[in-house]
């Protein structure tokens, strides 16, 4: 993995190496293609329908990543979470209240539910050292029985929830809870402006607060006006835009073209990369210039691309919820800051070695506490943004599945029990998702009947978990043979 | 003193055993009360039983082998399917039949039982290997083999060539239907098989006597040398070891013995059930037959032929005297599969946290 030039290597073995690490991604990247050979549909459609699909499921995958590094494996338990997003949601509706003024209250509700959840889950987890991913798949099937008895039973049965549109006989929600009209794109249809607006606030706030907090506990503080200044534009390029008639219309609405996404995106990375080269200065041989060279490049392409009429016909047809894309973001920069914090120090430390981590003084038992509560807590409002998408869900059945594509999704980006990145989780969804698209429509070419398209699904997708399970397992048994 | 020896005996019969006994007695005594005809139930609850019987004691030799309970016995279960369905397809009732009159179900269930079980054998032997690889996480792996082998059956069954006029859709359809009659091969051959009435309570002597006499012949396996082999494996690998017992053959033998009771465990089933259900309907069997060992006092780590048929005769019991009862009582509803699957879970859940992780002992 590494790129430094001591490592003087033939290209075939670097070849060779990256086939081997990337063998899962390949293999679906392969199948996919095939697939859509096989299946002959436009392209346009399959990208749309992807990326509608990313925008819905990468929060709840990016939730796996922390209790992974803190050796709890695949956190099959998020459905835990899932199942707080949805009671939050009875009530809110209930209540009615609509948009995002309804979404926000979600978040709120969910929050101290999830918390709980996650903190019952993590004590049931340090109860099971060593089968906590048979837990959580246990934990799950568990909770939605104890959701069921709750929403079929409890809801006007014996807590009172007086309301005719949603109780299907005096007591017991109906099968189908429709959320048009409420909370449907509550998240996605917010402006990339207003999301512009809100994220350069938010990220100047959380500077400053980082800021004056670094310098009261007296840590050493990174200099923060560049950082400022950045947001800052950002902020008021959000509010000028606005009074500006061709960008208000092409950042106004309530979605963002793939296409303008693609020419604005490329641009701010060519920015970036050129601002680095002129800030830092680097030399040829320095990693520095590589990497600035790297985002200038990629910037062009994506401008280019845009360009060209075929790509921009299908950048065109995919039509981005700028919010939704936003939080994905933070779900990343969170992920990624709290990794490297103190707390996030000792996560990796248990995850690699508990005994190692209780002789340096590390609460283990804690640690693992506070990442299944941060996992559960993801999952809960990655299950809101999913729901707001969807606009209407399965009362009792809607978790069921969540854990398990999930899983597969992060497994599919390449990651494995131990180790998860963000970058193994976005493309992980992107991949396990056109798979999940275009193999049905293969399948209906091939075979002329749709119905055997989701038992592919169903197969691929516990499939992926088995063999990415097995081959793990094999590598530790093999690993402690060595040992003994 | 009594406090303590109350605690005791609480934690050897276990939370979740007198939890799940006291709630059964509960349920009944209710049922009785509310005038509810508890011999009928008490009849259904005997049949399931037998149907059950065997696939809950396909836990017990991959229990005793060292695997722990075995999720994925769905894989068994696809071959059963598989040998029912060949019977079915060569006609063997109606060929037997036409020889020798009367024993044509015999003769059909026997094939079917044979076919499947020589194809769970090889099944399990492979099982068995892959589980030696990944020793220390057996639970995960086969809970997640178990769900891939039923959807990975589902494609084969959508597209299978087969051709008789009883196992293909109807209109000249391909591929198998959903549920398969079994009226023309063995439908109801053991459970109606010397079968008697005690007062108003049905005895399916049959399906009792399959079940008893495959926990007779577990129970000999276990006494003869390979299975003490086994049993030594399991409960102490390094100590078997030591005696000079190759573990890992001694865990093939054991997951392959356990495949076989779950295909020859379904046809059981099946007879009882009078149709064959094929598709998705064995996705839960594996989380059935392990709650119910669990139920009947098993850990991760022990069980016994008891266990079993305890376990097997509470959770079956559960599931068919809770729907008349809250029928009655709550107006109308079934809250019985809700329960089922709080109770399933919850059991598991507890066996887990009580053998503080990891199943294997290595």
């Amino acid at each position: 993995m590494s790129n430094s030039p001591l490592n003087k290597r033939s290209w075939q073995d670097a070849l060779k190496q990256f086939l081997f690490e990337n063998k899962v991604i390949i293999l679906f990247v392969g199948l996919s293609i095939l697939c859509m050979a096989i299946a002959q549909t436009n392209v346009s459609y399959i990208a749309s329908e992807v990326f509608s699909r990313f925008g819905r499921n990468a929060c709840l995958v990016l939730a796996l990543i922390i209790p992974c590094l803190a050796g709890l494996g695949m956190n099959f338990g998020i459905v835990v979470g899932a199942i707080a997003a949805q009671i939050s949601i009875f009530w809110v509706v209930h209540w009615g209240f609509t948009g995002i003024t309804g979404f926000v209250l979600c978040v709120l509700m969910t929050t101290p539910l999830a918390i709980l959840f996650g903190w019952l889950q993590g004590m049931l987890f340090n109860k099971t050292k060593g089968s906590e991913m048979i837990t959580g798949l246990v934990l799950g099937f568990f909770a939605a029985g104890l959701y069921r008895l709750f929403v079929l039973y409890i809801m006007g049965g014996v807590i009172p929830y007086d309301d005719p549109n949603l109780l299907d006989r005096g007591f017991g929600l109906r099968n189908a809870f429709d959320l048009t009209g409420n909370l449907k794109y509550a998240l996605d249809d917010i402006s990339c402006l207003t999301t512009f607006t809100v994220l350069s606030v938010v990220m100047l706030l959380s500077t400053l607060v980082v800021y004056f907090y670094g310098k009261k506990t007296g840590a050493e503080s990174k200099p923060i006006a560049g950082k400022l200044i950045g947001w800052g534009a950002l902020l008021v390029f959000s509010i000028v835009a606005r009074y500006i008639p061709f960008l208000n219309e092409m950042l106004g609405g309530t979605r963002l073209l793939l296409s303008d996404a693609a020419v604005l995106g490329g641009l701010a990375l060519i920015l970036w990369g050129a601002m680095l080269l002129v800030k830092n200065r680097p030399g040829k041989a320095d990693p520095m210039f590589a990497k600035a060279l790297k985002w200038v490049i990629l910037g062009a392409v994506l401008v280019i691309s845009a360009m060209i009429p075929v790509v921009s016909k299908v950048y065109r047809a995919v039509r981005l919820p700028a919010m939704t894309l936003a939080v994905i973001c933070l779900y990343v920069l969170f992920n990624s800051w709290i990794l490297n914090t103190r707390l996030g120090q000792n996560m990796r430390t248990v995850g690699q070695n508990r005994s190692v981590a209780t002789s340096a003084g590390i609460n283990v038992d804690k640690i693992r506490i506070i990442a299944t509560c941060i996992s559960t807590v993801l999952a809960a409002w990655g299950q809101l943004i999913f729901l707001q998408n969807l606009g209407t869900f399965n009362t009792v059945q809607q978790q069921d599945n969540v854990g398990l594509y999930s899983v597969a999704a992060i497994l599919v980006g390449g990651a494995n029990v131990q180790k998860a990145t963000n970058k193994q989780a976005i493309i992980g969804v992107f991949l396990f998702h056109t798979l999940f698209v275009v193999a049905p429509l293969a399948a209906t070419q091939l075979v002329g009947d749709s119905a055997i398209s989701e038992y592919i699904r169903m197969f691929f997708s516990y499939g992926v978990i088995a063999v990415s399970l097995a081959m793990h397992a094999w590598k530790l048994a093999g690993n402690s043979k060595k040992k003994a | 003193m009594t406090k303590e020896k109350l605690k005791k005996t609480i934690d050897a019969i276990g939370w979740p055993r007198l939890i799940v006994c006291l709630f059964f007695a509960a349920i009944v005594l209710t049922a009785y009360v509310n005038g509810i005809d508890v011999a009928s139930y008490f009849s259904s609850t005997l049949k399931y039983w037998g149907m059950w019987g065997i696939l809950v004691l396909a836990m017990v030799p991959s229990i005793k082998c060292g695997v722990g309970p075995n999720f994925g016995v769905s894989l068994g279960i696809c071959c059963g399917l598989l040998g029912t369905l060949l019977a079915i397809q060569f006609e063997i009732a109606q060929k037997i039949d036409a020889v020798l009159p009367g024993f044509g179900p015999w003769a059909s269930m026997l094939f079917a039982l044979v076919i499947a079980a020589v194809v769970a054998w090889l099944v399990g032997v492979g099982y068995g290997k892959l589980l030696n690889m990944v020793k220390g996480s057996e639970m995960t792996v086969t809970t997640y083999v178990g769900y891939s082998a039923i959807y990975l059956m589902c494609i084969v069954w959508f597209r299978a060539p087969f051709n008789s006029g009883e196992i293909i859709w109807p209109l000249g359809g391909v591929g198998v239907r959903n549920s398969v009659a079994l009226e023309t091969s063995f439908g109801g051959l053991l459970t109606d098989f010397l079968g008697f009435n005690i007062g108003s309570i049905y005895i399916p002597t049959g399906a009792i006597l399959f079940v008893l006499g495959a926990c007779l012949f577990v129970h000999m396996y276990f006494r003869s040398r390979t299975g003490l082999a086994i049993t030594a494996a399991g409960a102490n690998p390094t100590f078997a070891r030591a005696s000079g017992i190759d573990v890992d053959k001694m865990r093939i033998k054991g997951i392959a013995l356990s495949t076989v009771l779950g295909a020859v465990g379904i046809v059981i089933y099946s007879q009882g059930f009078e149709f064959l259900q094929v598709y998705t309907s064995p996705l839960n069997t594996g989380f059935i037959c392990v709650a119910s060992v669990l139920i009947g006092g098993a850990t991760t780590a022990k069980a016994t032929i008891a266990h079993v048929l305890l376990g097997t005769f509470l959770y079956q019991g559960l599931v068919i005297f809770t729907p008349p009862v809250s029928n009655q009582l709550l107006a109308g509803t079934d809250i019985s599969d809700t329960m089922r699957q709080i109770i399933q879970n919850g059991v598991i859940l507890y066996a887990l946290a009580k053998a503080k992780g990891g199943s294997s002992n290595e």
